[in-house]
């Protein structure tokens, strides 16, 4: 038989660190949960965590949970339990492998963390719709069952620029959030402290930004899928000195990688563009089926969302409003177009693969004729496969090989025809 | 030694298509089975069976590919595998040259594969993870109505009217089916009705450019779906000489084309 190449994926040096940070994390929510003088909110991963934080609370993410239980294959045997009380197993599997797995009492934070049984029970649960529908209904499920208070944002969608009149609109909503975040917090927010987060924030999502550009760097020192493994602490830290520190020091690794010559990859043949989310249960063979094939999937509009240039510690909640605006999910599909244009450009990409994940239609942006748009405009070809973020039941493995290996079939011939 | 023989072989999920062909890219011997559960067995039989058709001998063997679904269970190939999305495209361009849209219906999956004048491949597309327009869904069909699955081309042929199937969903369409066996409508307006919704959902997957060919052991069974789909599209479709064949052709193009550049 021809023999084929084993794959080949460098790893990361910097993990070990972040593996702590974020063991760190889960300890201290769990803690902050049995502590009488400690209070724990629950957050959407681009809601007002900067307020949360500033104001006290310990944050915990349900997407974050949610995604553990994907890349932990548990979610797909948890999805029935929320589709039995009702909950469709078309809409978000996050959320229903998530309810699904508190209605189960089952966590992978249990397995992960000896010691910890459950995500830390929330005080008070706060979202933004900037992204989906979902979340709103997924934390007022909570809400019942907890019975704590649910508020959140409910942002505009689909605009091109953020307007001064939208920004207004959320900075009013943010605002509106903080009488109860007080009771519930028994103390008055402090805005020295905001701005503290807020600069944070600022810090950690721009070093986000600059160790996700390493990629632009040929070969590229880093992929999408170490991408979805490191951007943890960008998600649930965000607002800490853990998570900046913890940038610097992936930073400083990949640009060694760059002085190296190193690729994430081995022989990096072909880069890709990889729009909407990953398939968490399939990481590791994704990953290796790239680098089987050559080929450095490095960067993603889903890793990308959590850069937030526009956080300014001199404006906070307006800044806040801006960033929570600026997200390209909540975007027109002329922005996310021009958006996506620029960033080929910029990591020299020779082709892009759309994930229609069956259960995100927000994430999954080949449904209203992008991929033609773009590929008319830009020449660059794309693939489209069909998955899901946590339902590996809307999964088929057969299907994904199949089509990427074509795919990059296409791209080798149009290299040997060039 | 006779003369060099380049393999292709075809391992669908249905059935396993083997070809030989010679250095001028003709075609010596050919053998379809169906694939069954060990791969590797069934593509040996079919080696041997395409080697005697071709009065050569595994000796003969001048290089040799595997595409399609179990690609990577076979012991005899010379070069890396390719999909069958490059092997079906190669093959049918062999018989085309000219800009084209391939359309093939497998056992289990579809693809429209788009290609320039030059054979370059533009795009392609599969089915999602559905049997819908897949020669699956015409199985369970026959075995629904209870008609065997080399009957249905001639009765569909027969029809005078066409009962349409409303539904994407394979199951749900054979409760349709059973609601029109019900109603007492002649069976060959119903399977009329079971191959336009198959042309339906393929032709669906994509926009189809001047030239359309079609390809796949669906086809190559089933030639009244030919004539729909040029009804369908309104204008007369491209055939190869062996539909069932065009991605072990690819291959074997290939495995020669490889072997040249050795
Ligand atoms: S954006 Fe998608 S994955 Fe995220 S919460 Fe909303 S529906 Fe779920």
């Amino acid at each position: 038989m021809a023999q084929e190449k084993q794959p080949q994926r460098k790893k990361i040096e910097s993990t070990g660190r972040m593996m702590k940070i974020m063991s760190e994390y889960f300890y201290d929510l769990n803690a902050a949960a049995e502590s009488p003088d400690r209070k724990v909110a629950w957050c959407t991963s681009v809601g007002p965590a900067e307020l949360l934080r500033a104001m006290g609370f310990a944050v915990h993410f349900p997407e974050n949970h949610a995604a553990m239980l994907g890349a932990t294959r548990m979610a797909t045997e948890l999805i029935p339990e929320a589709n039995t009380i009702g909950y469709s197993p078309d809409i978000c599997s996050y959320l229903t492998a998530d309810i699904g797995a508190h209605l189960k009492g089952i966590s992978p934070l249990a397995r992960a963390y000896p010691g910890i049984e459950a995500p830390p029970r929330p005080d008070v649960l706060v979202y933004n719709t900037n992204q989906c529908r979902d979340v709103q209904d997924w934390f007022s499920w909570y809400a019942r069952e907890f019975n704590v208070p649910c508020i959140g944002i409910t942002s505009p969608k689909n605009f091109t620029d953020v307007s001064e009149i939208l920004v207004d609109d959320v900075s009013r909503q943010i605002e509106a959030l903080i009488p109860t975040l007080e009771e519930v917090s028994g103390q008055p927010l402090d805005m020295a402290r905001l701005r503290e987060t807020v600069a944070l924030s600022r810090e950690c999502t721009e070093l986000w930004r600059q160790v996700l550009e390493t990629a632009m760097a040929v070969p590229a020192p880093l992929t999408f899928f170490d991408g979805t493994i490191h951007m943890g602490p960008a998600v649930v830290l965000r607002g800490t000195r853990q998570a900046v520190d913890y940038y610097r020091q992936l930073l400083a690794e990949l640009q060694q990688r760059i002085a190296d010559g190193s690729g994430a990859v081995d022989d990096e043949l072909y880069r890709i563009y990889w729009e909407g989310m990953p398939v968490w249960g399939r990481l590791r063979q994704h990953s290796e089926l790239f680098a089987r094939l050559n080929v450095s999937v490095l960067v993603s509009t889903y890793c990308s969302s959590w850069i937030f240039p526009d956080f300014d510690p001199e404006e906070p909640i307006r800044s806040m409003a801006r960033a929570y605006l600026g997200l390209f999910i909540v975007r027109s599909d002329t922005y996310k177009e021009q958006y996506i244009k620029q960033m080929l450009e910029k990591f020299h990409i020779d082709g892009i693969i759309y994930h229609d994940a069956k259960t995100c239609p927000c994430n999954s942006n080949s449904r209203y004729g992008m991929p033609q748009r773009l590929e008319r405009e830009t020449g660059i070809p794309s693939l489209v496969i069909s998955g899901d973020l946590n339902d590996l039941r809307c999964v088929s493995d057969e299907q994904t090989v199949t089509n990427v290996e074509a795919f990059i079939e296409q791209l080798e011939e149009r290299k040997d025809h060039a | 030694m006779t003369r060099p023989v380049f393999i292709g072989l075809d391992m669908g999920a249905s059935r396993t298509k083997v070809v030989a062909i010679d250095d001028q890219g003709t075609l010596l011997g050919h053998a379809v089975k169906k694939s069954g559960i060990d791969f590797a067995a069934t593509a040996a039989i079919c080696l041997d069976d395409a080697l005697a058709g071709a009065g050569a001998g595994r000796s003969d063997i001048a290089a040799a590919m595997a595409t399609g679904y179990g690609r990577s269970n076979v012991a005899f190939v010379t070069s890396r595998s390719k999909t069958e999305i490059s092997c079906h495209a190669r093959g049918c361009f062999h018989s085309f040259p000219e800009a084209l849209t391939i359309i093939d219906i497998g056992g289990q999956d579809n693809k429209i594969i788009k290609l320039d004048a030059a054979g370059r491949r533009q795009g392609f597309k599969m089915n999602r993870k559905c049997a819908a327009g897949t020669g699956a869904f015409l199985e369970e069909m026959s075995a629904r109505l209870d008609i065997p699955l080399e009957e249905m081309n001639n009765l569909a042929r027969r029809a005078t009217e066409m009962i349409k199937i409303g539904s994407y969903c394979t199951v749900f369409s054979a409760t349709e089916v059973l609601e029109s066996i019900r109603h007492g409508k002649p069976v060959a307006d119903i399977i009329k009705g079971i191959f336009y919704s198959m042309i339906q959902r393929v032709l669906e997957m994509d926009s189809l450019t001047e030239k359309v060919v079609l390809c796949g052991g669906v086809v190559a069974h089933n030639p009244y779906l030919v004539e729909m789909t040029e009804e369908m599209i309104g204008r007369p479709v491209l055939l190869p000489e062996y539909p069932q064949l065009t991605g072990a052709i690819g291959a074997a193009l290939f495995a020669r084309e490889e072997a040249g550049k050795r």
